[in-house]
């Protein structure tokens, strides 16, 4: 028997843009945005990207379980932040996993995170694995893509014990169907007409996998549940399961309207939302089209019933913050060269090897708790922080990642460069001990003062444009 | 237990440039003109200073490293000369060279001088700079007011304070200081400013705004010191002796230990005990003639004057809105217009600090010449709230 999944978590970025702004922005251009203008779409902060959303999405996955001796942690993306660094021991280490870890960062497709997904279920996999995807798709000022599609990542972990939704089969056509492309030296994609991908693309290879897939798991149309078909073409899921004979109340929603079609994390995202409604012996199809297709058939079990994710996706689209500027969402993705200062010229430079000294508090946000006195510190230095100790050597390493925290002081600075000025930061003193000057991000007006309380999130630090580097690391976010 | 430095050097003379944005000066320039006021005040030939001290604190944007600049802009005669550097109190440290030089004996005269050309970057503000390597990686982008806004929250939390009063007191700080600075010719700033001004004036890190930052300015300071004796020799009278030269040094205490809450600054508070201890000081409030102290913002004077002993723990507000400070209030601070007015040319700004509380003292203040001033503090400090290095010297006559 293949292994199915245990658990799930999501993330969506707080931000939400309107698209009518977009529309207002770009209508004149092309009128037919007009038409597209409706409901919002998930926008990445300036700090966010798919290394961090998949921390995000990971960490919620993980936490919804009691066991998390992972095996593996594969990532799916097509918008990787590092081309040549792989970007999944990035996520590893952010979540301090195990070192043996298997890691791999599966790309280049719109169904790269259900080609690993299959990978992994048919792996016998020695405890469980983890799948995150994780896209921060740019498009064009004024494209359709900047209309239809969204930031989110998601993740789930493949076992065989405590499974809420076994995999029955699964099953891939490979074919070089050029739909859109994006080549090495491109910073979009290209693409090519709608009606013809859907007729040519869509409607040829998607049934030839799903009747196959069916056949093989002696599972029919009508027996589908939930039928997720990832795609920013807003009719054709519908379309698709007319042909199959599917029911047309399994068809999953897109959320093009709500969270916008979020790549390669698609497939996972809307897998994730579907467990969250999903009944034991609910089948559920999910597909994913890129180059090709590929085909999962699940079925529910009862252990869903006990099953609730830390953040699943209903809940994660309720976080929002509205965003109406449309100049931000241009900044925040380098769509526009604005003028950031002088002081945002300060080269930027990273010492590799000073940052491999520390990376177990820039990536883990590791510090130090003294066995001889018992002090919680951070940076964990070589003497203990503690005046009435001050011992050498003496600090085991103590995590600060999963702490809550309060906040000291602070300030929303101006004149310091920011992507999103003010610059909010502040002292914050964690729950167990421990403080730190850090970074605060997201933070409305008038939300903040001494007292607050704060969670701890893996963001972007600082860009280096001219090395084409970015540094990561930990900020604090207001708890609502 | 050590004894002290209290009246074993004297001030020979000093010199101040006018502080401000010297687009016509070079650091060179700067240095030239305290120190041509210097050594006519001193009385003295340059080949007579044995060795000397050179503060400047934001190398990449002014001197560079190493002593050079000051010898090739004076002139010196291939004496000793040792680069300074400790941030924000890199004047004072200066100062301390010199001072500690000759009561070792180990020379008669020497020279302190800093400098401190920051109107070159391009725009306003500090120059946007380097933290050092680690530091760089993860500290927040934090600009210099919005390091001291935090001290802001940090005491208003602690005292219960609510916005507006504190806003209050902050503006009054700078209200004063300007007021000041007015009738300071070498001042950068002096237009008297209204408390509404100061209120209503945009933030620059939330609650500091434009009033409550101090000028950044160029400037150059300067002193030659020597010992009683020998100043007596050479035909001074009415000497002016150091009687107190304390540094403390933040050691990540208050940065990474739940000892600090953020609302004061713990080296003023040891390094102005010791200088108290040292100078035979019981009483600081009676004392204490008259304050030149770091108000880099204004939030920093008014929890300055707790740490100081100057006010009560958690009445800074009050000593403030009382008049306390103000020039005819029982201490007197910022005589000269301050960091705020005067300026704040890094390097120089320690012995600006000193200058000011010399003339004093000589009663050669001039419009904002006290009466019968007897004992003078300066408090210089480096650095952030929660990693900061602080000086305290006193000055008054040598009996």
């Amino acid at each position: 028997m293949m292994s199915g999944i245990t658990a799930y978590g999501a993330y969506i970025p707080r931000g939400r843009l309107n698209k009518q702004e977009i529309a207002v922005a770009n209508s004149w251009f092309d009128a037919g945005l007009k038409s597209l203008g409706k409901g919002e779409r998930a926008i990445c902060n300036w700090d966010e990207d798919s290394i961090t959303m998949a921390v995000e999405a990971a960490n919620n996955c993980l936490a919804s379980k009691s066991d998390n001796g992972l095996s593996s942690l594969y990532m799916a993306s097509t918008t990787y932040p590092f081309l040549d660094r792989q970007n999944s021991v990035v996520v590893s280490e952010a979540l301090n996993l195990n070192k043996e870890l298997r890691t791999m960062d599966v790309g280049a497709s719109q169904r790269a995170a259900t080609s690993a997904l299959i990978a992994l279920l048919e792996s016998s996999v020695n405890g469980s694995a983890m799948l995150v995807a994780s896209e921060h798709r740019r498009s064009k000022a004024g494209s359709r893509a900047e209309m239809l599609w969204g930031d989110a990542a998601a993740a789930v972990l493949v076992g065989s014990d405590n499974v809420i939704a076994e995999c029955l089969a699964v099953e891939t056509l490979a074919v070089d169907f050029v739909d859109h492309y994006r080549g090495e030296d491109s910073s979009f994609d290209y693409d090519w007409e709608e009606r013809w991908i859907r007729d040519e693309g869509f409607m040829k290879s998607v049934p030839k996998v799903v009747n196959n897939l069916l056949e093989s798991a002696s599972v029919t149309a009508e027996q589908i549940g939930h039928f997720i078909l990832p795609t920013d073409q807003a009719r054709t899921p519908a379309a698709m399961a007319k042909a199959l004979g599917i029911n047309p109340e399994a068809v999953v929603d897109n959320q093009i309207s709500e969270v916008g079609v979020a790549g390669a994390a698609q497939p996972i995202l809307l897998l994730a939302k579907t467990l969250e409604n999903a009944a034991p012996g609910d089948h559920i199809l999910l597909i994913g089209f890129g180059q090709g297709c590929d085909a999962i058939l699940f079925k529910a079990t009862d252990a869903i019933k006990s099953y609730s994710p830390k953040l699943g996706v209903s809940t994660a689209i309720g976080r929002r913050r509205e965003e109406n500027n449309y100049n931000k969402f241009l900044s925040f993705n380098n769509l526009v060269e604005r003028d950031i200062g002088k002081r945002g010229e300060v080269d930027k430079q990273t010492y590799l090897s000073g940052y491999n000294r520390r990376k177990d508090l820039l990536t883990g946000f590791m510090g130090g708790k003294c066995r001889e006195c018992g002090t919680v510190q951070i940076p964990r230095e070589k003497y203990c922080v503690n005046p009435e100790c001050n011992a050498l050597d003496s600090q085991d390493a103590y995590s600060f990642s999963d702490k809550r925290g309060t906040v000291a002081t602070w300030t929303a600075d101006r004149l310091t460069f920011d992507w999103s000025p003010p610059a909010y930061f502040g002292m914050v003193e964690f729950e167990g001990g421990g403080k730190i000057m850090m970074d605060f991000t997201e933070v409305e007006e008038g939300t903040i003062d001494s007292g607050s309380k704060v969670s701890v999130h893996f963001r972007i630090r600082q860009f280096d444009p001219a090395r084409g580097f970015r540094k990561y690391f930990w900020k604090a976010v207001i708890e609502e | 237990m050590a004894s002290g430095i209290k009246d074993k050097v004297v001030i020979l003379g000093m010199g101040c440039s006018k502080f401000g944005e010297r687009w016509d000066a070079s650091p060179s320039d700067l240095m030239v003109e305290a120190f041509e006021e210097c050594i006519e005040d001193a009385g003295i030939e340059r080949e007579q200073i044995e060795a000397a001290w050179f503060g400047a604190g934001i190398d990449a944007f002014n001197v560079g490293s190493s002593a050079m600049p000051l010898a090739i802009a004076l002139r010196l005669n291939y004496i000793p000369v040792t680069k300074v550097e400790n941030m924000c109190a890199t004047g004072t440290e200066a100062f301390r060279g010199a001072v500690y030089a000759v009561a070792s004996g180990a020379c008669d005269i020497a020279l302190a001088l800093g400098v401190e050309k920051l109107k070159d970057t391009g725009y306003g503000g500090l120059p946007q700079r380097t933290r050092g390597l680690e530091n760089d990686m993860y500290w927040p982008n934090l600009s210099a007011p919005g390091a001291f806004a935090q001290l802001a929250s940090g005491y208003r939390a602690k005292h219960k304070l609510n916005k507006e009063d504190l806003k209050r007191a902050m503006a009054h700080v700078s209200v004063k200081s300007h007021a000041n600075g007015a009738k300071n010719p070498k001042a950068h700033l002096q237009r008297e400013i209204t408390e509404d001004q100061a209120v209503n004036a945009p933030f620059i890190a939330e609650p500091i705004g434009l009033y409550d930052c101090c000028g950044v300015s160029d400037g150059s300071a300067c002193a030659i010191v020597t010992t009683p004796e020998i100043a007596r020799s050479l035909g001074k009278e009415n000497l002016i002796s150091v009687k107190a030269l304390q540094l403390a040094v933040s050691n990540g205490t208050e940065s990474s230990h739940d000892s600090w809450d953020g609302s004061y600054l713990k080296t003023t508070r040891i390094a102005s005990q010791r200088a108290y201890d040292e100078a035979g000081i019981r009483n600081p409030k009676a004392e204490i003639t008259m304050t030149e102290v770091h108000d880099c913002f204004s939030i920093t004077e008014l929890v300055t004057m707790e740490d100081l002993q100057l006010a009560d723990e958690g009445k800074g507000v009050n000593a403030v809105l009382d008049g306390d400070f103000d020039s005819d209030g029982k201490t007197p601070c910022q005589i000269d217009g301050g960091l705020k007015c005067f300026g704040h040319p890094i390097g120089a700004s320690g012995l600006r600090m000193i200058y000011e509380n010399y003339l004093q003292l000589n009663g050669r203040a001039d419009k904002r010449q006290l009466d019968s001033p007897k004992m003078g503090l300066n408090h210089n400090l480096g650095g952030f709230p929660h990693q900061n290095i602080c000086s305290i010297s006193i000055i008054g006559p040598y009996n």
